[in-house]
């Protein structure tokens, strides 16, 4: 995949995909600038900054795609060409790789911890190759393939908490590690989707993980700070701290589990109820919403006998607030599992579709805890106004991971694997098999 | 409730009634539109891929109306009669426009030629007027003119009115040339003018002969300009193994010239002649061919003359002794022989 992603930022055009239950949005970046994808800078900030420039973007409602993971691939095939046809259009060149996002897939977050005695008497790159490959891993389950495997914490003999380890002089060095597992179905059903459409993948992003980037800003990933992604089928929970990713995990329960609930509650069809929840939508009933009636009335064919009907927004109100109640429980379990309060500073920020519905910070301050904010994704350049709206975080955050990536652990020279320790490497087989 | 009443009523009597359906019939299905899907098919996908690329969309844009073009052509240009008719109607076209007012040549006008070279130059053109003026190539006819011995030079120009105006200038013949093969006149840069039948043609030109003479015209004629004194006996220049010239006067002299430089040896000779009236005695030959030592031959009876002063018999013309009274000459000449010997 390194030489895929450093094929792209040769040829200077990328295209970042974000595959969701509710919409297929696909945006071209176009790399200039002096600031090329230098491999050479390894361990660190970033195998090198690059600037970029949005040229073409585009989205369309997907269809085929269940819960984050692709149920039909005919139709989830059409809305990416769909997508990525207009966005080429308007960019006026052809993409050949396309960085996507794998939103829900039950992930599963490990953290793993491996130690090294250093030869030379200082950390070079070898050491934490090294020290990376010398991580036991755990069995990951049947069928689980590895989406991130990200260093986040280095310690030198007693001192913890280096980003950067290089030329430090010490005896020993260990590293903790995250990594993020995935169903492996969903990812070789996206895998194949892309390629079917004439793409190459050049990387592969968790939605989660891409919206904290995006939504995120920099003060609270260094303090440690919660991303909630409300998305259309899943809500994405991930956890940073010191500008690293700790753990990421998905709530099987989205904003179309709402409207769902507003068409059977309230008899109207889901085109309507999407409306209804969109328009008038909210979750802190008042007075005044009971007075304040919507119409309804279905469109004129010929089962309608002529009635018209209204909705109070209490009603819709109503119907509402108990299932994002539950979205929020489901979320703050995640969060106790991964242990949030130990957390030094415990922010969260709440981005995605769902997150703007009107009332929701109120509701979110009632279960998550005081510090709750809702979070816009960060603006960058060229991006059209109705792309900056929270329901693009995961777009906006793969384009900003596509820029400056963070480690992962195929950055590295691996040495081969030692007897009787598991190592990384045969995890990722499908690694080796896609590309 | 009989406000209510009131209301159904209203209501029955506004709003139009159910539709009424057998019972246990399947209501209609609807007549829906189906909604196309939005998204390209896979094959306007690729093609729109294919589009966007530079080196594909060079060769559509620019390669295949090319390529259209060229077979329309070829198509078209295949048959037989098609290519006829095009090139007869182009060549018609191309006559029209040659044959317009403007470019018409009526007539020919000819300066500076004397009657023989105007006959010929009317004959020389190629096409008979009136012509197009496309069909005449100046600058051929002038080279085939130029090509004519008598012709100098000679300048053709169309005049406006259609008149082909040409100004000759003629060779000045300035020497008579005879040789093996007849008699010519040059010019005086030794070019051929004409041929003549005899030198009675042209009484005022000076005479040379011999091959090769036309060669070293100049020559003769700067030696014929230094002949002053004896040019009314001068018969002519001879050109002699195309080396040196020989004058030739009448009463049968001769002045042999040297190789190189013969014009000092001329005047060398005609100084001689001016000094002691040589040319005026009796000698046959002048002999300069060696400047340092001129040889002079003289005729028979200058001979006798010396041989009388000697005291020596004289001799005929074939070179026989003449015994004076007794003798005849076979003896003479055997007495004189062996006294020369001796």
């Amino acid at each position: 995949m390194r030489q895929a992603r450093r094929a792209a930022m040769a040829r200077g055009v990328l295209a970042v995909l974000d595959i969701g239950t509710s919409k297929v949005t696909c945006i071209v970046l176009q790399f200039d600038g002096p600031g090329q994808f230098r491999e050479s800078d390894g361990v660190g900030p970033m195998a090198g900054q690059s600037s970029f420039r949005v040229i073409g973007q585009f989205t369309t409602q997907s269809r085929g795609v269940r819960y984050g993971e692709i149920e039909t691939m005919a139709e989830t095939e059409r809305c990416v060409r769909h997508a990525v046809q207009g966005a080429q259009k308007q960019a006026g060149v052809r993409v050949d790789h396309v960085i996507a996002t794998i939103s829900g897939a039950r992930p599963a977050s490990y953290g793993l911890a491996g130690e090294i005695a250093l030869r030379s008497g200082k950390v070079t790159e070898e050491d934490v190759a090294a020290a990376l490959a010398a991580c036991e891993v755990p069995d990951f389950g049947r069928n689980r393939d590895v989406l991130h495997a990200q260093p986040v914490n280095f310690a030198v003999d007693a001192r913890s908490g280096l980003s950067d380890p290089r030329d430090i002089v010490g005896d020993r060095l260990a590293v903790d590690m995250h990594v993020l597992t995935i169903d492996g179905f969903a990812a070789s059903n996206l895998v194949q989707c892309v390629q079917r459409c004439d793409l190459e993948l050049a990387g592969v992003g968790s939605a989660a993980y891409a919206a904290g980037r995006a939504a995120l800003v920099e003060d609270e990933q260094e303090l440690g700070a919660a991303c909630v992604d409300m998305g259309g089928g899943v809500t994405g929970v991930s956890l940073f701290l010191k500008k690293h990713m700790l753990f990421a995990d998905a709530v099987r329960m989205g904003g179309d589990l709402v409207t769902r609930d507003i068409s059977a509650g309230l008899r109207v069809p889901l085109a309507t109820a999407e409306w209804l929840k969109t328009r008038h939508g909210g979750l802190e009933a008042t007075n005044r919403d009971d007075r304040e009636m919507i119409d309804v009335t279905p469109e004129r064919d010929e089962h309608w006998d002529g009635e018209r009907r209204t909705v109070s927004r209490a009603d819709l109100i109503g119907i509402m607030r108990p299932r994002v109640e539950e979205i929020l429980d489901g979320v703050r379990e995640v969060l106790e599992v991964a242990g949030f309060d130990q957390m030094p500073s415990r922010q969260v920020v709440l981005t995605g579709g769902a997150s703007q519905i009107p009332g929701l910070d109120g509701l979110a301050m009632r279960i998550l805890g005081q510090n709750v904010r809702i979070g816009r994704p960060l603006r960058i350049h060229g991006l059209a106004q109705q792309h900056t709206a929270p329901c693009h975080a995961a777009t906006v955050g793969l384009a900003l991971h596509a820029a400056n990536p963070q480690d992962e652990w195929w950055d590295f020279e691996m040495p081969v694997e030692r007897a009787g320790v598991v190592g990384l490497r045969r995890a990722y087989r499908w690694f080796r098999n896609n590309w | 409730m009989s406000g209510l009443k009131h209301l159904t009523a209203a209501f029955s009597a506004v709003a139009p009634p159910a539709p009424a359906r057998r019972p246990g019939a399947r209501p209609p299905p609807a007549a829906r539109t189906a909604r196309r899907e939005p998204g390209p098919s896979r094959l306007a996908y690729r093609l729109n891929r294919l589009w966007l690329t530079p080196f594909y969309r060079r060769l559509f844009r620019i390669g295949l109306p090319l390529l259209l073009v060229a077979a329309i052509t070829g198509l078209w240009l295949s048959d037989e009669t098609r290519r006829a008719n095009l090139t007869g109607g182009v060549a018609a076209v191309v006559e029209n426009i040659q044959s317009r007012e403007a470019f018409m040549v009526r007539t020919m006008e000819i300066e500076g030629a004397s009657p023989a070279v105007d006959r010929a130059l009317r004959a020389m053109l190629p096409v008979t007027l009136p012509a197009s003026s496309f069909d005449i190539e100046l600058r051929d006819l002038r080279e085939a003119v130029e090509r004519l011995d008598a012709i100098e030079k000679v300048e053709f120009r169309i005049r406006p009115g259609g008149i082909l105006s040409a100004v000759v200038v003629e060779r000045e013949p300035a020497i008579l040339w005879r040789h093996a093969r007849g008699l010519d006149l040059l010019d005086a840069q030794g070019h051929r003018v004409a041929s003549v039948t005899s030198r009675d043609v042209r009484r005022d030109l000076p005479l040379i002969a011999g091959e090769g003479a036309a060669r070293h015209t100049d020559e003769a004629l700067a030696l014929i300009d230094a002949a002053g004194p004896i040019l009314p006996r001068l018969r002519g220049l001879e050109r002699v193994g195309e080396r040196r010239w020989d004058v030739v006067l009448d009463r049968g002299q001769r002045i042999m010239l040297p190789t190189a430089r013969p014009l000092p040896a001329l005047r060398q000779a005609l100084a001689m002649d001016a000094q002691d009236g040589l040319l005026s005695r009796d000698v046959t030959v002048i002999d300069l061919r060696d400047p340092a030592r001129p040889v002079l031959r003289m005729g028979l009876t200058a001979q006798n003359t010396l041989r009388r002063a000697a005291g020596l018999p004289e001799i005929d013309g074939d070179g026989n002794l003449i015994e004076p009274e007794e003798g005849g000459a076979k003896t003479a000449a055997a007495g004189n022989a062996a006294r020369r010997g001796g």
